[in-house]
């Protein structure tokens, strides 16, 4: 590996209206390296890429860019692209209706007389998704196939256009762990083969694993660069960069409060959304208890977020039976509404498409859930709006000048503390979180972990829903492992461990 | 500059749709050399446009739902034959009239919102059906003839407000109406300013507002002279004062209850306020149902206008309506808009309309301007929000309703930019 200097980005300073996201922050990356770009939710590490990619295209920002020994000023991501920079942003850009050949050729189709060449686009297809080893049909929609496999098309797509420097803005957080670490791997034979890339990610132990260097950026401003192999730099070092003391421990302490089962679920069948005769729940049974957090492990598709959504008011798949009991007493949930009325509240894994009105702002987020609330007659009360979004912004430490703010102009792991914050407000009885931790940044869910706890502490009951196994293990007091769409084990705090989880999580009944 | 920006609650472009309105109004006036502000005038643009300023009304909100309706001409146009015929052979009194337009629009609109919210096919689609299949059903009723109404039922939509009370030389009515008005502002800015200085915000200083206060009344008692001192007979049209009306309820519903929070919630992620508890389709079934009710009560105020119901009426009324609600800073993609904006789109419009025709400018050209400025407006505000600036109309109108909300989520965040943009792709695309 040559140690020249690929991109050299200097005193790179961004306003926005009403905020500096970025102050003079300098960033050197050398040729052939994986490059980790740490820092908490706001820090500006997507801000600082998207300068980079030309998102915010020169004149936007102060400061200068050297790439490859000449200063560059990128129009656009057009241009960026020429000069062999892509990046893969943290919400995936893929076209769901759109083939996997189709959109890693969309804007780049090769023609042949004016018309699109689709042998060719095939042919490339195949050999790129080799590269990223993918096997699917390139004619296959994106929206068949799973986020894992979506990113690495993404991958393959940025490999189209002979990329030097591939930037990737949180690539894993919504991948789970085998699909990680095959990106991971993927990553690192680019890295062989002499592509640099730049990473953004809140899994520090994927950057322990992978990264060569890892630049700190706190408040908009650069900290620190370290040199994993010389340095000998550990999760606890990052983590004293990113947040400017040390973190004694990931989970706050806790002693749990269990009282007696009041949510209980008894042979929860569901079918398939459109696929008739497949079932994506297979008479589950489970119940939670007063002041209990229970954890649901399960590989990316066992059906735990459809799980969850069928039981908050059947807002998934086909209903075919299954009974709901709360407090000792059957209750029916045939809709969002009635959900909601009976003390449930579903946090979702898919904030962006699923969890936020993006043209709204923070405060009418917030509240947004339980607007009666806040109701004196016939009126929205605007007062109390402001006063309640402006507790659960200090509480929840949510970086934004003001919650009048656009939800669209916070960072990725602000927007979820708004949507965990306006679930809190319903002040439900079951909280069910799919995925709550992600995107978010190590302080920041050491302060989310330490509010589940306190819900459960007044008697409410959790379910959290995570890909991350250590979360879970840290957090839940019983686990249910499912798989393919039933329940295969629970196991209680103390049995659990990430090989007897694992165990569950791919085996079925049977052999468990 | 500085304390322009001060006047208007700090925020210039708050400012800057209402200034092109007085603009465009004190240009007329001055190339007609005074034609423009006189009371005869000032009651022509009333009548004439309010039918339309009501559709607009019913438009945003549906546009604000991520859905359009092309079928308000139409339903107008049926709702207005219907009425006149009833009256007519079936002898009922004019009020009784109304009711049964009323109730014929609810239950169109509950047609059409049926096939839009619980069978899930586009409104454009459904509504392009509607626009053909009632306006076949007015000719159809009507025979393709003209049906006269009587004099008591012309009364909403070309009757003014009564003489009553001392004779002042003015009407008193109209005097009461603009003392009450500008009652109402002076109240609002004060429980404005408490309010502020109860959250702890920042308050403006008091002469800013005693300005404010001062400008707004001047207009409010100027026009209120206007109208006061027409020909006799003439006052305060009472079109007018029905769509006065209207946009307080509306602006009401819209801004500060829970079905209005709910309309936009679903035009913004309709996925994310179902799980929020939101119903959806219920939302999208009041809303084209409300877009009907109010389409058969513009088609009747113009019958009562007219004298009569014929079989053309109502022709082009919903491009109108929907232009209105552009100019007015809502957005194809649904989830922005706001009611005030909307009118004073429509109030862009008609003045323009109105000055054209005074300036003695022919239809073909006023219609080659009317475009222009439909284009140009909603151009200039794509252009400020792919600049990453708050869109001029959409900001400005908003904090009409006091509802600040955020543009669209900055063209940076995807690879295509401008997904704000207004084309007709959102329009049939939208919530199939
Ligand atoms: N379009 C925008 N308009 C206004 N402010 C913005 C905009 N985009 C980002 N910001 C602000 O800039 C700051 C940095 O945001 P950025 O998205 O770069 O954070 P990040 O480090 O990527 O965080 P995360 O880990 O949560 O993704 C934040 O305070 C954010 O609110
Ligand atoms: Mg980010």
């Amino acid at each position: 590996m040559d140690h020249h200097t690929i991109l050299e980005m200097r005193s790179i300073t961004k306003e926005f209206p009403g905020v500096k996201a970025l102050a003079d922050v300098s960033l050197t990356v050398s040729a052939g390296e994986i490059h980790a770009i740490c820092g908490e939710n706001g820090a500006g590490k997507s801000t600082l890429m998207k300068v980079l990619s030309g998102v915010y295209p020169h004149g936007d920002y102060q400061g200068s860019i050297v790439f490859q020994g000449e200063e560059v000023r990128f129009r656009d991501i057009r241009s960026s692209e020429a000069a062999g920079i892509v990046i893969i942003h943290q919400e995936l850009a893929l076209i769901p209706e759109l083939s996997i050949a189709e959109n890693i050729f969309l804007g780049n189709e090769p023609t042949r007389f004016g018309v699109i060449d689709w042998d060719q686009i095939n042919s490339s297809t195949l050999e790129l998704m080799a590269r990223v080893g993918l096997s699917e049909d390139p004619t296959t929609k994106i929206k068949d196939i799973g986020v894992g496999k979506q990113q690495l098309v993404e991958i393959a797509k940025a490999l189209s256009k002979s990329v030097k420097l591939l930037i990737l803005d949180e690539p894993t957080a919504a991948l789970n762990e085998s699909d990680s670490q095959h990106l991971l791997d993927l990553m690192a034979g680019l890295r062989a083969k002499g592509i640099t890339c730049i990473m953004i990610s809140h899994k520090l132990n994927e950057i322990e694993q992978i990264a060569d260097s890892i630049t700190i950026i706190r408040d908009g401003r650069t900290i620190e660069t370290l040199h994993v192999r010389n340095d000998g730099v550990d999760e606890d070092r990052i983590i004293r960069g990113m947040v400017g003391r040390s973190l004694d421990s990931r989970f706050p302490d806790h002693t749990p409060n269990i009282g007696e089962t009041f949510f209980e679920v008894r042979d929860w069948t569901v079918g398939h959304p459109s696929v008739a005769d497949r079932l994506v729940c297979k008479g589950s049974n489970f119940h939670v208890r007063r002041g209990e957090v229970v954890g649901f492990a399960g590989l990316m598709g066992a059906g735990r977020t459809e799980l969850a959504r069928s039981i908050f008011g059947r807002s998934y798949g086909n209903f075919k039976s299954g009974r709901i009991f709360k407090d000792g007493k059957e209750v029916v949930l045939k809709s969002v509404p009635q959900a909601i009325d009976h003390g449930l509240a579903y946090v979702t894994e898919d904030r962006k498409s699923l969890g936020l009105n993006l043209l709204d702002d923070i405060k009418a987020t917030t509240v947004s859930a339980n607007l009666r609330k806040i109701t004196n007659g016939l009126v929205v009360d605007r007062d109390q709006e402001f006063t309640v979004a402006e507790q659960y912004r200090k509480s929840l430490r949510t970086k934004t000048p003001s919650v009048n703010e656009g939800i669209s102009k916070l960072s990725g792991g602000n927007q979820q503390k708004v949507v965990l914050a306006k679930w809190m407000f319903t002040d439900p009885d079951l909280l069910i979180l799919d995925e709550p931790t992600r995107g978010i940044d190590v302080g920041a869910k050491f302060e989310i972990y330490g509010i589940i706890q306190k819900l459960a502490d007044q008697g409410k009951g959790v379910i959290v829903i995570s890909s991350e196994l250590p979360e879970l293990l840290g957090l839940s007091d019983r686990i249910y492992t499912i798989f393919e769409g039933a329940i295969t084990g629970e196991l209680a705090r103390g049995e659990a461990n990430q090989e007897s989880l694992m165990r569950l999580m791919t085996a079925s009944r049977k052999s468990a | 500059m500085n304390s322009l920006k001060k006047l208007f609650g700090g925020n210039t472009r708050q400012f800057g749709m209402i200034f092109a309105l007085i603009a465009l109004v004190v240009f007329f006036q001055w190339q007609t050399g005074g034609k423009t502000l006189t009371s005869a005038n000032m009651m022509n643009l009333f009548n004439g446009n309010s039918y339309i300023l009501i559709l607009a009304i019913g438009m945003v909100l549906v546009i604000i739902a991520g859905h359009i309706d092309l079928s308000v001409g139409s339903i107008a146009a049926f709702a207005g034959i219907v009425v006149a015929i009833t009256i007519r052979d079936w002898g009922i009194p004019w009020y009784l009239g109304i009711v049964v337009g009323l109730l014929l629009g609810a239950l169109i609109g509950a047609w059409q919102g049926f096939w839009v919210a619980y069978v899930g096919i586009p409104a454009f689609i459904v509504t392009l059906a509607g626009m053909l299949l009632f306006r076949g059903a007015n000719q159809f009723v009507g025979k393709s003839n003209t049906v006269p109404v009587p004099r008591e039922f012309q009364y909403i939509g070309s009757g003014y407000l009564p003489e009553v009370g001392p004779a002042t030389g003015y009407n008193n009515l109209t005097l009461l109406l603009g003392f009450f008005l500008v009652g109402v502002v002076i109240y609002n800015e004060l429980k404005l300013r408490r309010r502020l200085q109860r959250v702890g915000a920042e308050t403006t200083e008091a002469w800013v507002s005693v300005l404010k206060l001062v400008l707004v009344s001047a207009a409010i008692l100027y026009a209120t002279y206007l109208f006061a001192t027409g020909r006799p007979g003439t006052s305060f049209p009472v079109p007018g004062l029905i769509l006065g009306v209207l946009v307080i309820i509306y602006g009401f519903i819209s801004n500060k209850t829970i079905t209005g929070r709910h309309v936009y919630a679903v035009g913004g992620n309709r996925h994310a306020a179902e799980l929020s508890g939101v119903k959806s389709k219920r939302v999208n079934f009041l809303v084209m149902m409300n877009m009907s009710i109010l389409a058969a009560l513009a088609g009747m105020i113009f019958v009562g206008r007219s004298t009569a119901s014929g079989p053309f009426d109502g022709v082009g009324w919903e491009l109108d309506a929907i232009a209105a609600v552009f100019i007015g800073g809502a957005a194809v993609t649904g989830g922005v808009g706001t009611v005030v904006g909307s009118i004073i789109g429509g109030l862009v419009m008609a003045v323009l309309n109105n000055g054209l025709q005074l300036l003695g400018i022919g239809a073909d050209m006023t219609q080659i301007i009317k475009g222009l400025v439909l284009l140009i407006a909603v151009a200039f505000d794509v252009y400020n929000k792919s600049q990453g600036k708050p869109s001029i109309t959409g900001l400005l109108t908003r904090n009409f309703g006091n509802r600040p909300r955020s543009g669209p989520p900055a063209a940076a965040q995807q690879p295509a930019p401008a997904e704000q943009g207004v084309g007709t792709k959102g329009i049939i695309s939208h919530d199939v």
